[in-house]
């Protein structure tokens, strides 16, 4: 078991690597010279050469690829992405105050879409064939094939003009951006939560009508076990052993969906950075951003397969 | 076991095993698909938005790019429509040119990832060894940057362009791919014909596309299928962002990018364009999971 995580642990580092070499790389494709991305936008003429020749000197774009490539490895693992252009603050800092922001969104998203998910999924495929597994199906791919942004301005919509409208309020129901109480959170969580709960309900539901075909969920009905039993014990704590898995795209998910969400909201998090970063042509704070949030990944995939290692025990013998 | 068939007019008839046994694998499928209703309903919508954007100057009443001032924000009429946008352009005619955009990006861009996505999926799969672990490494690395986090990273670098989106979509669906495929490669070139075929002399190009391609088209197929779906959100995202197909060429994304700073106003600005790529990305994914259920003697 140790064996395993280890190796888990040690196939975690190559793909951090790989990301930012990845990042590093998509730099070196653009076109022209790939310092002008730290100028400002708004400097012009002479100033700007001035600061690009402040540039290639602090970050060395005239040294050898290979060196720069080194050096640029060397501070993103210290967690150095470089100054913002706009705010000339440095980006981690920047970054490390945004975090608990998206974290706080994420977890709530995140919470919302595995009970979803995993209820949903579970009652479908119980009910299955009914008229129930189909509205729960449509519910599903509803959630799928909803574009988020256009949820969200959906709700805005409802909550924060026409309901008060309705109701004859001064005030929306629900406020339609920035960071506040709970009130502020309740949007934003459920355009995350329930876009991202389609994929998991229908991948709950398979997982489960899957192991529901075993021989011994057939054994124990033949046996007598009561069919409450035959759910809970023998369907579903192995139907849902695989969908262990699937929480770890699941957080890709949202936080994919957070860059979009967050932006629509107003929610002063890591992926309102981002797009900040690409509106104002500010090039370390889109790669610091990036790099942020493909380690999270990385570190999810880490911890759910360490995880799936405590919850299946088949894996503790490989 | 008996197969039910239904024939163009709905009728019902029933055929015998020898009928179904002596079918070819896709007519099966097809049979199969053809009782998805759903699936059938989403075909018809697809095809819809299809022809509107193919024959876009035909269907569409007004010019999508010519602004009148006089007319802005006006609610749906007899010659508008769907009415008209903050600067009095036929909303309408905007809307089914954007329908050429929204699919021809997601479409074209999901092809070329998918060719690409195989081709790697069939090398790894086939030679193993180090070049699948080096190709399955760098697949992680695709992985870890989640949907449209990618996309942004190299529309930032490259600039947004309609080329570029084509590009990063194509590179969207590669990981995905490869994963399948390599999969799938994996237990089919132990199967006795890939054997066969190696003893018989054949080349290992020859066996990976002409022996191990075909009998792994099902889920490329199906993949492929839900890949566009997520290829148009994608693409729709983008352009929501800005990073996408640039104003003022008419795409989805960007029109209910636009609509949504005239919420209180004139709120059908955002509700149209989002509801079309929600009902389109909607089709497309009955389709798909039609596809899946048809071909799934083959999925394994």
């Amino acid at each position: 078991m140790r064996k395993y995580i280890v190796k888990r642990l040690l196939l975690a580092v190559p793909t951090i690597l790989g990301a930012i070499t990845a990042v590093w790389f998509a730099m070196q494709l653009a076109p022209g010279d790939p310092a002008l991305m730290f100028v400002p936008p708004d400097f012009q003429g002479e100033e700007a050469a001035e600061y690009l020749a402040k540039v290639n000197e602090k970050y060395g774009f005239n040294d050898p690829l290979p060196l720069q490539y080194m050096r640029y490895m060397r501070n993103t693992l210290q967690f150095d992405f470089g100054t913002s252009l706009r705010t000339l603050r440095p980006v981690s800092e920047d970054v490390l105050r945004r975090i608990p922001n998206s974290v706080r969104l994420g977890v709530a998203a995140f919470l919302l879409s595995t009970a979803l998910g995993i209820s949903l999924g579970v009652l479908a495929a119980i009910k299955r064939g009914t008229w129930v597994d189909s509205a729960l199906m449509v519910f599903a791919l509803v959630g799928v094939s909803m574009p988020n942004f256009w949820f969200a301005y959906v709700l805005i919509l409802l909550f924060s003009l026409y309901i008060p409208k309705v109701l004859g309020l001064n005030t929306p129901i629900l406020p339609p951006s920035g960071l506040g109480g709970v009130k502020h959170m309740i949007m934003p969580t459920i355009v995350l939560g329930y876009t991202s709960a389609g994929y998991l309900t229908r991948y709950v539901r398979s997982s489960m009508l899957e192991v529901m075909n075993h021989d011994y969920v057939r054994t124990a009905r033949a046996k007598g076990v009561a069919e409450r039993n035959v759910m809970v014990k023998h369907a579903l704590r192995n139907g849902l052993l695989p969908v262990v898995n699937v929480l770890g795209i699941n957080v890709a998910f949202i936080l994919a969906g957070s860059v979009i969400i967050e932006t629509v909201f107003a929610w002063p998090g890591v992926g309102l950075y981002l797009i900040d970063g690409i509106v104002g042509r500010d090039f370390p704070v889109v790669q610091g951003a990036v790099l942020l949030i493909a380690s999270s990944v990385v570190f999810v995939n880490l911890l759910t397969d360490v995880m799936l290692v405590y919850v299946d025990p088949r894996i503790r013998y490989e | 076991m008996k197969e039910q068939r239904v024939d163009n007019a709905g009728n019902v008839a029933w055929l015998d095993d020898e009928e179904f046994r002596r079918m070819s694998g896709a007519k099966r499928a097809w049979l199969e698909f053809r009782r998805n209703r759903f699936a059938l309903v989403g075909a018809a919508f697809i095809i819809f938005i299809a022809l509107m954007g193919i024959f876009a100057p035909v269907v569409s009443t007004h010019d999508p790019y010519k602004q009148s001032l006089r007319k802005r924000m006006k609610p749906p009429s007899a010659e508008h429509w769907l009415g008209t946008d903050e600067v009095g352009r036929d909303f309408y005619s905007r809307l089914v040119y954007g329908a050429r955009v929204s699919l021809f990006v997601g479409i074209v861009g999901t092809s070329v990832g998918v060719i690409f996505g195989t081709i790697v999926g069939l090398i790894s799969g086939f030679f193993g060894g180090w070049v699948d672990t080096l190709i399955m490494r760098v697949i992680d690395v695709m992985y870890s940057f989640p949907g449209i986090v990618l996309a942004i990273l190299i529309v930032s670098v490259l600039g947004p362009s309609l080329f570029n989106l084509i590009i990063v979509l194509a590179i969207f669906a590669i990981p995905t791919l490869a994963r399948i495929v390599r999969g799938n490669v994996l237990s089919l070139k132990e199967q006795d014909y890939a054997e066969a075929a190696r003893a018989l002399g054949a080349g290992r190009t020859r066996i990976m596309f002409y022996h191990l391609l075909p009998n792994t088209l099902a889920p490329i197929i199906v993949y492929a299928t839900l890949g566009a779906a997520g290829a148009i959100l994608t693409t729709a995202g983008l352009g929501f962002l800005g990073l996408g197909v640039q104003p003022p060429q008419a795409e989805w994304g960007n029109i209910l990018s636009n609509g949504r700073q005239y919420l209180r106003k004139a709120p059908l600005l955002m509700i149209f364009p989002g509801a079309l790529i929600f009902l389109t990305v909607m089709s497309i994914n009955l389709i798909g999971d039609a596809l899946r259920d048809a071909l799934d003697p083959y999925i394994q």
